[in-house]
């Protein structure tokens, strides 16, 4: 680990002050889980780090009439113990589970799950986070069995939020606030694919901090999120699929289904969302739905399996929310 | 681990963004690379508390494990594990991933298990740190170690000490887990000797007696 | 000559009790000092400076910055300009400094030219490693070709195991301090006795100036027996650095890269059998690598060797990666996995029960062994409920869920390494034990305890134990699972001889001489007349001031009958496989085990159940991966570097096969042989579960649904 300054601001406004305006220059410290093992490897070398931990308004979890207000450097832990998680947001509470390490959920917080670094193993062993050896890309021809089935451009890496895909489906928007002041996004649009070695896989300038999740209310959206991951104990997943729907009688009258793991972003399945509208979410609907997710899937030489995971997991991920209450 | 080390000197000067001055400036602190403590104990902690920006060099830091509040002089960029391996002489944490995947570095920070690789030691400070040579009164072990024993849910016993505090995290949370809550609990711990069905029912056997003496 | 013999089963009072391990308190209380938890007053911390390419010259390397950077000691080069480096992570220099930030500092202001050279990492297909492939000559046995013409049924397969590493959690390395003539050297290490000299020979000096001690040992499966490049490099660092002490442990990546690994083996087997069983034929064309050195021919066919007709060919594949080194029973796990999942597809084409099969052909394996088997199937298939739960293969019934059995099986030697023990008893009772072994995890300081209780018939607390210093009594490194027979046979042999002195002290005062006593229950008495009897206590009050000094030593050429080798071992493997996912779960691993003589059921069983899933690891998800065009190691990390967890293992079932026939044998090593089937168990479970075979381990999601897919469109 590079030697760096260390500041632990107890204000937003502090902190936003001691950022920079060019990438590299500073990272913003919370749970620490990613960071440290960025600067371990001399993948992130700051001049600065800033811990925001110490910024109360950043913190905690509130359940109002409008939704749910997550603060960012809210815990995963402290996601899975809300009781309006558990009832209201399952899906939200199966992807923080799935974070199956208790140390990591007691570390690692919501705004960090969002803005963690992909583990793309190229981008990992310091070839930059399109994974390029003079130019080119590795990992077409390398080793890419966790790599993206929906690569965009030159991007094969995967988004690795566990968090992402919920949030997505239940319509979450993210807070964020810089030197000239605060803005809001969508949750699917603070990820971006990044169009050089140089640049980052999220729409926030160095010099902004995500400040808070806000998730409208999903009184009578049944949601659920599904995740394939080979071990119990602490593992990537392979992919995950997270739906959330509103039903009207029997059938579905609007759906989100959202994966996760297979795209430099988390891919939106917006075919799957239409051909389920106005279905019942019978077995045959689910796998139905979970091909039409797949549909465009774009499979490297070593992970077409993913494509088979993710159906899997769009059906399984609808069934479990049709079970659900909401 | 080693990179391209021909890309590194690229990597080493600031480019623009913070001059070195703009580093100490409003500090006070010197540049002393190696074990030069710089502040004294006091204006270290209201430098920090009114978040004001220390280091890269070494800096005061106060630690308190096990109910002891240990004061050393370390670099921001040095993990709590570090700080007590290297520093304090508290060597039952191990250091084995690095990388807060394996648990063999588990400590309770204010109640909650961590990955005590993954903390810098700066920002532990404040909190109550538990490590495994704080869970048990000089005179008796904890349950926890006994039941480890009698279970032999241990061989080389590396990872031992982060099993037993990740266990305690899950009994201090959870004082009567089923089976498949012991399993989950122990999501965030690797053995390589491959000793996880003493542990499982070593977790069981200590949860059984701690509530036993709760009762007593 | 005194009788050294084992007592009877029957009488034996300390031997085969369930102890719990002595040194498990210290151990899971933290207070366990393990070599790399040491803090040396004035020791230096260092960092090393490791190859990021496969294979590449050294041109030029320029230290002069880091040997200036603030707190550097030592700066040594290991590299010279020329060296070509074969693998990744190969060392090239090593800094000593005040803190490991420094040393790493340090180590990142090094300037190095490198000439970069092709690369071959890669050997699963084996028509792209070129001329890295060295066969090593057909091995013909009978007449094949006409065989493989009579048999009724042919099966042919492919198979691979891939490269795996040890990864020790306590990482390789010491701490060192070269201090005159004379170092202090705290490795991490399976060779109390022996790494001294090693390291000696290295730094020239004579053996004898190499102090070594070690209390504990964070794991070693093989891998830590010499004093490697950090060790000696160390001990110049410290020499360079006023005769500082200096730690060196290599970081994860470091270990996972360059601290040892079990070379993979891939092999096309083709075999001949007649309708009912009886196989006449193999043919088999492997290859392996564990390095540049290639990877050995397996020990193939496993266990039935001596199937009349085979040909073997085999290809050692020298690929640009860290070298091998032993990994618990090596070879041995790669074997049975070739063999079990070739005979285990064999018998579904033959439509015949995998065990049957390996009972119509057990005449092929050792004839000492024979009996063993065929026991321990049946004892294996009871406890896996095999007669309810197999089935045919592929016929696991509707649903995404699919349940199957598999069988793997085991050989080992294991025999009592050479092993010096000395005995003390002393005036006031106490009793000494040393020997300079370690205790690698296996429980060998309690077996040790439980050895001279018995001989001296007192309890086994009452036994002072002490290893892990090469200035006490030699006994050679903990490989090859020697090291229960070599101390237990050393420690018996000193025990008795100790005793025997005790009784020629004593001997007078109760009126009878030595040979006609004994030491029962604490006490010293005349044979057949236990009224006739001393304490423990008064006796050794009779040595006066003087306490008794007895060494034993097992010799391996001849063991006395105290320890042999040979061993047999079955384990079964029950799995669930979603075929929507691929995802293979453990049900549960039974595993039945021979050892001879076992001195501690508990802690055999303890060995037996981390095998097992240890297995579990290595069959599911363990692998080195390889990047062919960087030619660098992609998971040298405990992320994408697989190990199982506490949820991920399903029950495991140990049966010790203990018998008097067996146990007569006396004892036998334990630490690698429920190594070696565990892999084939599950490979040949899932195959049972989803009809059709996975060719390459690990059984990862990606593999077991690409051997459905392929059966679909087949």
């Amino acid at each position: 680990m590079q030697a760096f300054e260390y500041a632990n601001p107890t204000s937003l406004k502090e902190a936003l002050g001691m950022l920079s305006s060019q990438w590299g220059e500073a990272d913003i410290l919370a749970g620490g889980t990613d960071l440290l093992s960025l600067m371990k490897e001399y993948i992130h070398t700051p001049k600065r780090v800033i811990n925001i931990k110490g910024i109360k308004e950043l913190g905690g979890i509130t359940k109002t009439a409008a939704g749910l207000r997550i603060g960012a450097t809210a815990t995963l832990d402290e996601l899975t113990e809300s009781a309006a998680v558990r009832t209201e947001y399952p899906s939200l509470h199966q992807a923080a589970m799935g974070v199956s390490s208790p140390q990591i959920r007691n570390m690692g917080t919501v705004g960090g799950d969002l803005c963690q670094r992909p583990r793309c193993w190229y981008f990992r062993q310091g070839y930059g986070i399109l994974g390029q050896e003079k130019g080119k890309s590795l990992v077409p021809d390398g080793e890419n069995r966790y790599h993206a089935i929906f690569p965009k451009s030159q991007a094969y890496f995967v988004n690795a939020s566990s968090l992402a895909p919920a949030l997505i489906a239940l319509g979450a928007k993210v807070k964020i606030a810089g030197p000239n002041g605060n803005r809001e996004l969508r949750v699917e649009e603070l990820f971006v694919v990044p169009s050089s070695n140089a640049a980052r896989e999220l729409a926030l300038a160095p010099n902004e901090i995500l400040t808070e999740i806000v998730v409208p209310s999903a009184r009578g959206v049944k949601n659920a999120t599904y995740e394939v991951r080979q071990k119990e104990a602490l593992d990537w997943p392979l992919v995950t699929a997270s739906v959330a729907i509103r039903m009207k009688g029997s059938s579905v009258a609007s759906a989100k289904v959202v994966l996760g793991h297979v795209g430099p972003t988390p891919v939106v399945a917006t075919a799957a969302e239409q051909m389920l509208t106005g279905k019942s979410l019978t077995q045959d609907v689910a796998t139905e739905a979970g091909k039409s997710a797949l549909d465009g899937a774009q499979p490297l030489n070593g992970n077409a399996y993913k494509v088979q995971l993710a159906r899997v997991a769009v059906k399984r991920a609808l069934l479990e929310a049709a079970k659900a209450r909401g | 681990m080693s990179k391209h080390h021909d890309e590194l000197d690229e990597k080493a000067p600031p480019k623009g963004g913070f001059s070195r001055r703009g580093f100490f400036r409003g500090v006070g602190v010197t540049s002393g690379a190696l074990g030069s403590a710089i502040l004294g104990e006091q204006e270290a902690d209201a430098a920090q508390a009114a978040g004001a920006k220390i280091g890269p060099g070494a800096v005061p830091v106060s630690l308190n494990i096990n109910g002891k509040v240990h004061n050393i002089n370390v670099e921001p960029r040095v993990t709590l594990l570090d700080a007590c391996r290297n520093h304090l002489d508290i060597t039952g944490a191990k250091r084995v991933c690095d990388r807060g995947t394996c648990g063999a570095c588990t400590m309770i920070a204010n109640g909650k298990v961590i990955y005590s690789c993954t903390v810098l030691a700066v920002d532990a400070q404040g909190k109550q740190i538990q490590t495994i040579e704080g869970i048990a009164a000089a005179a008796r072990p904890h349950p926890l170690s006994t039941a480890f024993v009698n279970n032999d849910g241990q061989q080389c016993g590396y990872c031992t000490p982060g099993f037993v505090m990740a266990a305690k995290g899950l009994l201090d949370k959870n004082p009567s887990p089923t089976y498949d809550q012991v399993k989950a609990g122990l999501g965030g711990n690797l053995c390589r000797c491959g000793t996880y069905v003493g542990v499982r029912k070593a977790v069981l056997e200590a949860a059984k007696a701690m509530k036993g003496a709760k009762n007593a | 000559m005194p009788n050294y013999s084992w007592p009877p089963m029957s009488t034996r009072k300390a031997i085969g009790q369930r102890l719990s391990r002595h040194d498990g308190l210290e151990k899971s209380t933290g207070k366990a000092k393990y070599n790399s938890d040491l803090n040396k007053p004035g020791m230096l911390q260092s960092a090393l400076l490791t190859s990021p390419y496969a294979h590449a010259r050294v041109r030029s390397i320029d230290t002069s910055a880091a040997e200036k950077a603030p707190g550097v000691t030592a700066v040594r080069v290991i590299a010279t300009p020329g060296t070509e480096l074969q693998w990744q992570s190969q060392e090239i220099a090593i800094v000593a400094a005040s803190t490991e930030q420094a040393a790493r500092d340090a180590v990142r202001l090094i300037k190095v030219d490198y000439e970069v050279l092709p690369h071959v990492v890669k050997e699963e297909d084996i028509s792209k490693v070129g001329n890295r492939a060295k066969p090593a000559g057909e091995q013909l046995t009978g007449d094949p070709d006409k065989a493989f013409k009579e048999a009724d049924v042919v099966n042919e397969g492919h198979y691979g195991i891939p490269v795996l590493t040890h990864c020790c959690l306590e990482p390789h390395g010491q701490v060192v301090q070269w201090n005159g003539d004379q170092v202090n050297y705290w490795p991490s290490t399976q060779n109390v006795s022996g790494i001294g000299g090693d390291l000696a020979k290295n730094i020239e000096l004579p053996a004898t100036a190499i102090k070594v001690h070690q209390d504990h040992i964070g794991g070693g499966f093989g891998s830590k027996f010499g004093s490697d490049r950090w060790g000696v490099e160390g001990a110049r660092l410290s020499k360079a650095s006023g005769g500082r002490p200096v730690k060196t442990f290599l970081d994860r990546a470091t270990e996972l890269n360059i601290a040892g690994n079990r070379p993979s083996a891939y092999a096309r087997i083709k075999m001949g059998a007649k309708k009912d069983g009886t196989i006449i034929a193999w043919e088999s064309t492997s290859w392996a690598t564990g390095g540049m050195g290639g990877g050995a021919l397996p020990p193939i066919p496993y266990v039935i060797t001596n199937i009349p007709n085979r040909r073997l060919n085999h290809s050692a594949v020298a690929t640009n990666g860290g070298p091998l080194r032993a990994w618990r029973a090596p070879n041995h796990p790669q074997a049975s996995f070739l063999t079990c999942a070739a005979v285990e597809d064999l018998a579904a084409k033959l439509g015949m029960d995998p065990i049957e099969v390996f009972v119509k052909n057990i005449e092929y394996a050792p004839e000492a062994r024979r009996e063993s088997y065929v026991h321990q199937f049946k004892k294996a298939a009871e406890l896996a409920e095999w007669s309810k739960r197999w089935h045919r293969r592929g016929d696991s019934g509707s649903g995404p869920v699919k349940r199957g059995l598999g069988v793997g099986i085991c050989s080992w030697g294991g025999a009592g390494h050479a092993s010096t023990c000395n005995a003390r008893i002393n005036p006031d009772g106490s009793v000494d034990i040393e020997l300079g072994s370690q205790d690698l995890g296996t429980g060998t300081r309690t077996i040790i305890a439980q050895v001279a209780a018995e001989t001296l018939g007192l309890p086994v607390n009452a036994i002072k134990v002490k290893l892990g210093d090469n200035s006490l009594p030699p006994s050679n490194g903990s490989g090859g699972s020697t090291t229960v027979g070599g101390v237990s046979s050393s420690t018996r042999i000193a025990t008795v001889n100790a005793l025997d002195q005790l009784f020629e002290k004593v001997a007078a005062s109760l009126s009878t001489t030595a040979d006609k006593l004994e030491a029962v229950g604490g006490k010293i008495q005349v044979k057949g007349d236990p009224a006739k009897s001393l304490t423990w206590a008064a006796a050794c009050r009779k040595l006066g001031t003087q306490s008794i000094a007895a060494q034993g030593q097992n010799n391996p050429r001849n063991p006395l009958g105290l320890n042999t080798q040979g061993v047999a071992g079955v384990q079964i493997a029950d799995v669930s496989v979603d075929v929507e996912t691929g995802v293979v779960k453990m049900n549960r691993m039974v595993a039945v085990q021979d050892c001879g003589l076992v001195v501690n059921p508990k802690l055999a069983e303890g060995q037996v159940t981390g095998a097992c899933i240890m297995s579990i690891c290595g069959a599911l998800m363990e692998e080195r991966v390889m990047d062919g065009q960087t030619g660098r190691v992609l998971n040298p990390d405990m992320e994408f570097y697989k190990l199982a967890g506490a949820a991920d293992i399903g029950e495991i079932i140990v049966h010790m096969d203990i018998r008097e026939e067996l146990d007569k044998r006396g004892v036998i090593g334990l630490g690698e042989p429920p190594t070696v089937g565990g892999v084939a168990a599950i490979a040949n479970a899932v195959a049972n579960a989803i009809g059709v075979r996975v060719p390459i381990i690990p059984l990862t999601p990606d593999r077991v649904l690409r051997a459905l897919e392929e059966r679909r469109s087949a």
